[in-house]
């Protein structure tokens, strides 16, 4: 018997590697007590070089350990999005409460280790791996959401997460289950493969396969009617992991979700393509008629991800190149405007007893103008205002959607943007218009012997660099995408060039 | 040239944020006035006979999407920058001379306000042109928000409710464009080169089908600017709100874009929907002059009174368009840059009537004249502009639209004839109440002089200058402008080309 040694391309997959060997470091540096506190600094450095691994493969597409993961220029992206998100999620954590009520070790650990699920995730070509990298990546996060341990939202929302992704999980493998069953191959394209082979071609077998996938998917990227979950959990989540949450979970969802759509199910493109635009159009309306009257501006921020994750999907749903190019400019639009709002949000937080509430921005435009200006920039940009990102994000998706002819899809956009418009506004008039001369920093409770956990934390908040500096960056970031497109859009149309290529 | 004078305000409102609070104001003025300059200058160098583009720019901007970075300057938009130009540094200059509040953020937002408003008229770029026609909305959102009158107590809306509004009606119109302006490109492609250029566009026809929708949803966006009758809920609240500077370059230039873009890219791109809409949009006109006049000559508040006016007034451009005859749309063209020029100035006067009163209703003003008599002379001059004087550059446009349209819809002809004595009635009254009656409560003061300074004379005097000088010799306009406007009804109408139209002025 012959035992051929497989060829192991390290090159490949060095930046799971390296995410790896991080994780356990930063995991063990907990123990030491002279590592105590690098725990952040290690977090950094692991994603650094994971990050640079990443670019170093950039242009190279490549498949790695037998067809299971596909190292592509989409792959990389959107892993190159988690890993900002990731980074800046660590900044935003300094001196959070959840750090050290959870320890700083597990907490970032957690992190690494959710980011890896992503990674993987955004190569998985086949249902195994797709499946693993999923709950790799949502376990970390259940719990993660629930590192706030003495407070009761955030118990709720982890649990609340546990329980719906589960179910989002559940349906999403009986979903694969029955394309196995029917094409016999775990391969996305081995399933192509076997719908054409075995005449399988609109059998209810595939169909409920697919609806089913379909279905899980929906619930992770928050895509109404699956998006109940997603403004209770991203209230009662530590504010940094939500940041985190909303972006890079929606942007690695979204991979797997343009390949194994595009890829596995492009045969099927008639059965799927009206169901997934009908998703897309009732999670623009559901998110932006929810989020009209939030006064959680995390709240507010969880439905307008459900709105915006209906933009994004109609890039999935026309199947070509400019679709998914799309797609991923959107994500890494989404992914500064944001880190600018959720930045702002950290910082009033811990430093006003109104928590995420609207009214702790009241005024900020007089009190806090490094603050005001990034939470400006970010609420304009995610209602699609030119000489944002948002508006050449919404420019990119329209343009795939006329081409892919659902221009009524596009005039969805449009109409859901103007609903948008009434609570992005909202925020913006509560900055500068709103009634003067009442400072809200520092404000001691009114009832007293309240809560702790209420009282702010550090009336200094607004001032310090780990939250100004992510602020002003990722705002910045929005505007000059917003007017020198270019270098981003070169960016995204080399993912989405890649998919098929 | 084109991009120097697009980009010099905002430049100077970059500046302008570095500079000390005291500073800032005359800093912003002088960067009105470079772009004036630079304004002036291209009309002096203005080719007056080519309707093709002068000074134009052209880079690819994004790639990718087929947008292009492309400016120019033509008979359409000459004198529409140069109106742009001309009120922003008299809005700037009085804002200049009076105490603003958070002044840095105050003139950052004005002069953003100006290179998005010449943005929009310089791009040849359809969806360059769709950005800017967003984009001035952002700054006016602020100014109208953040410095505006809480008319609350007044049974009205909040400053900041009342610009919600203004913003979720003219966003209508405008995200519906952008859809369009995508859709008409990609249709136009089919697949080949995708190209924003109107130029390119003009040349391509989409088929009658596809233009019938796209015309609405660019005539949605114009029409809410003007704004135009049945699309004009925003208006009142917002112009109650806005703080007087602002709202004199907002009613003077903005509504103009509206009718700019039926010129610029509704004839050229969607001929066969503008033929068949005609009518349609002949009818919204008329309203709009009958509505707008008539509630003109009710209200008493005098900002509702010019808001109102501009509404007839937009009316009768609009009609001038959709004549589609060389007479109505130079006549347009000549009247938006009358109109800019006769309601800034209005507004201004309301502002300096207000400080001196104390209220903007003109049952409470009167009997100015006597202690004001310069104020009364100017006043007097805008009035008679507005109702259009014969003698008046607002005469000679009416008379070419009323011309034009006689020509092609002679029904229409005989209503909109009816706005002109309309407009009569409502400036008069307006003239009157503010300057002559007088009332019990204003006669005990005595002969106490409540003249205007030579600061506010710095800013009215020039703006009269312009009526007056443009009322004396309206062909400064008609010139330029007809070789250019000419073209693009021709692309509709099919008619004369525009080498015959100007022999036979």
């Amino acid at each position: 018997m012959n035992f051929h040694e497989p060829h192991i391309d390290y090159a490949g997959i060095s930046p799971v590697i390296a995410l790896t060997v991080g994780l356990c470091v930063v995991l063990l540096s907990a123990v030491f007590k002279p590592l105590r506190r690098s725990a952040p600094i290690l977090t950094m450095l692991t994603l650094g070089v994971t990050a640079g691994l990443l670019i170093w493969q950039w242009d190279d597409p490549k498949t790695l350990i037998t067809g299971a993961l596909r190292l592509d220029d989409l792959a990389i992206s959107i892993s190159l999005i988690a890993i900002l998100m990731a980074a800046f999620c660590v900044v935003l954590s300094i001196r959070e409460r959840a750090t050290e009520e959870a320890g700083s070790g597990e907490y970032h650990a957690l992190l690494l280790g959710s980011v890896m699920g992503m990674v993987l995730l955004a190569q998985a070509t086949n249902l195994v791996s797709f499946f693993v990298a999923l709950e790799m990546l949502s376990i970390p996060l259940y719990i993660l959401c629930a590192t706030n341990l003495r407070r009761e939202g955030s118990l709720e929302s982890g649990l609340k997460y546990l329980i719906v992704g589960s179910i989002g999980s559940a349906t999403l493998l009986y979903g694969m289950a029955f394309l196995y069953g029917g094409t016999g191959a775990t391969n996305f394209a081995g399933i192509a493969d076997g719908i054409v082979r075995n005449g399988l071609d609109g059998d209810p077998l595939i169909l409920i396969g697919i609806a089913m996938a379909a279905v899980g998917l929906a619930f992770k990227t928050s895509i109404a009617p699956f998006h109940q979950w997603t403004p209770d959990v991203y209230q009662g989540a530590p504010t940094p992991i939500t940041a985190f949450m909303a972006v890079a979970t929606k942007a690695a969802a979204f991979a797997v979700f343009l390949r194994f759509f595009d890829v596995a199910l492009g045969s099927q493109l008639d059965s799927w393509q009206p169901a997934l635009a009908a998703l897309a159009a009732i999670s623009i309306v559901v998110g932006n008629v929810g989020a009209l009257g939030q006064d959680s501006l995390k709240r507010m921020l969880g439905y307008s991800g459900v709105a915006q994750a209906g933009y994004m999907l109609g890039g999935v749903v026309v199947l070509s190149d400019a679709g998914t190019s799309s797609v991923v400019f959107y994500l890494a639009a989404y992914a500064f405007m944001n880190l600018a709002a959720f930045a702002v949000i950290v910082g009033r937080e811990r430093e006003t007893i109104y928590g995420d509430d609207i009214r702790a921005v009241r005024g900020l435009g007089v009190e806090r103008p490094l603050l005001a200006w990034p939470l400006t920039i970010s609420m304009l940009a995610l209602a699609g205002l030119p000489a944002t990102a948002g508006f050449i994000g919404k420019l990119y998706l329209i343009e795939a959607l006329v081409e892919g002819d659902y221009t009524w899809l596009a005039v969805f956009i449009a109409v859901g943007t103007m609903i948008s418009l009434a609570y992005y506004l909202r925020v913006v008039a509560a900055m500068w218009m709103g009634p003067e001369g009442e400072s809200v920093t520092g404000a001691t409770p009114v009832i007293a012997g309240a809560s702790p956990e209420a009282d702010p934390v550090d009336p200094e908040a607004g001032r310090r660099w780990y939250i100004v500096g992510p602020a002003l960056f990722a705002a910045a970031a929005t505007v000059f995408f917003g007017i020198v497109p270019q270098p981003l859009v070169e960016f995204a149309s080399h993912a989405g060039a890649s998919l098929f290529g | 040239m084109s991009s120097a004078i697009l980009w010099m305000p905002l430049a100077f409102g970059l500046v302008g944020l570095f500079l000390p609070k005291r500073a800032v104001g005359w800093w912003a003025v002088l960067g009105a006035v470079v772009t004036l300059g630079l304004a002036i200058a291209v009309a002096i160098g203005f080719d007056s006979g080519s309707s093709a583009l002068q000074y134009a720019v052209d880079e690819p901007w994004i790639s990718g999407l087929g947008v292009d970075y492309s400016l120019g300057i033509d008979g359409l938009n000459l004198f529409l920058i140069l109106l742009t130009a001309v009120l922003w540094t008299g809005g700037v200059a009085f804002a200049a001379f009076r105490e603003q509040e958070r002044p840095t953020t105050f003139y950052f937002l004005m002069l953003v306000a100006e290179t998005a408003t010449l943005g929009s008229f310089l791009a040849q770029d359809l969806l360059l042109f769709v950005l800017f026609f967003d984009l001035m909305l952002v700054p006016f959102y602020f100014l109208f928000g953040a410095w505006g009158h809480d008319r609350s107590a007044e049974g009205g809306l909040t400053a900041s409710a009342a610009t919600l509004k203004m913003i979720v009606y003219t966003l209508i119109g405008s995200l519906l464009m952008l859809v369009a302006a995508i859709a008409t490109a990609v249709l136009a492609a089919d697949g080949g080169h995708l190209t924003f250029s109107i130029a390119a566009l003009s040349e391509h026809g989409l088929t009658e089908g596809s233009q019938r929708w796209i015309f609405w949803f660019f005539a949605a966006a114009f029409l809410v600017k003007m704004p135009a009758f049945l699309l004009h809920g925003w208006m009142p609240d917002a112009y109650r709100a806005a703080p007087l500077p602002a709202l004199a370059v907002f009613s003077g230039v903005l509504a103009k874009v509206g009718a700019y873009g039926f010129l610029r890219v509704v004839l050229p791109l969607f001929p066969d929907a503008t033929v068949e809409f005609q009518e349609v949009i002949l009818v919204i006109a008329l309203a709009s002059i009958l509505y707008g006049s008539v509630m003109a000559f009710t209200q008493t508040n005098v900002r509702l009174i010019a808001g109102y006016s501009s509404v007839a007034q937009l009316g009768f451009i609009t009609a001038g368009i959709f004549a589609l005859s060389a007479d109505g749309a130079d006549g347009a063209v000549l009247q938006m840059v009358n109109h800019g020029l006769v309601v800034a100035p209005l507004f201004v006067i309301v502002a300096i009537l207000a400080e001196r009163t104390g209220s903007e209703d003109i049952r409470e003003m009167g009997g100015m004249a006597l202690r004001a008599p310069v104020l009364a002379a100017l006043f007097l001059i805008v009035a008679l502009a507005t109702l259009a004087m014969p003698g008046s550059a607002n005469f000679v446009g009416e008379f070419y639209i009323l011309n034009g349209l006689f020509e092609a819809k002679i029904v229409f002809a005989c209503i909109a004839i009816s706005g002109v004595a309309m407009s009569a009635y409502y400036a008069l009254r307006l003239y009157q109440q503010t300057m002559h009656n007088r009332l019990p409560s204003v006669q005990n003061q005595g002969l106490l002089s409540r003249e205007i300074g030579v600061r506010d004379g710095l800013v009215l005097v020039p703006l009269v200058l312009c009526i007056v000088g443009l009322a004396l010799y309206p062909q400064l306009i008609l010139e330029r402008t007809a070789p250019t406007v000419d073209k693009q009804v021709a692309a509709v109408s099919g008619g004369d080309s525009p080498e015959a139209q100007l022999a036979k002025k």
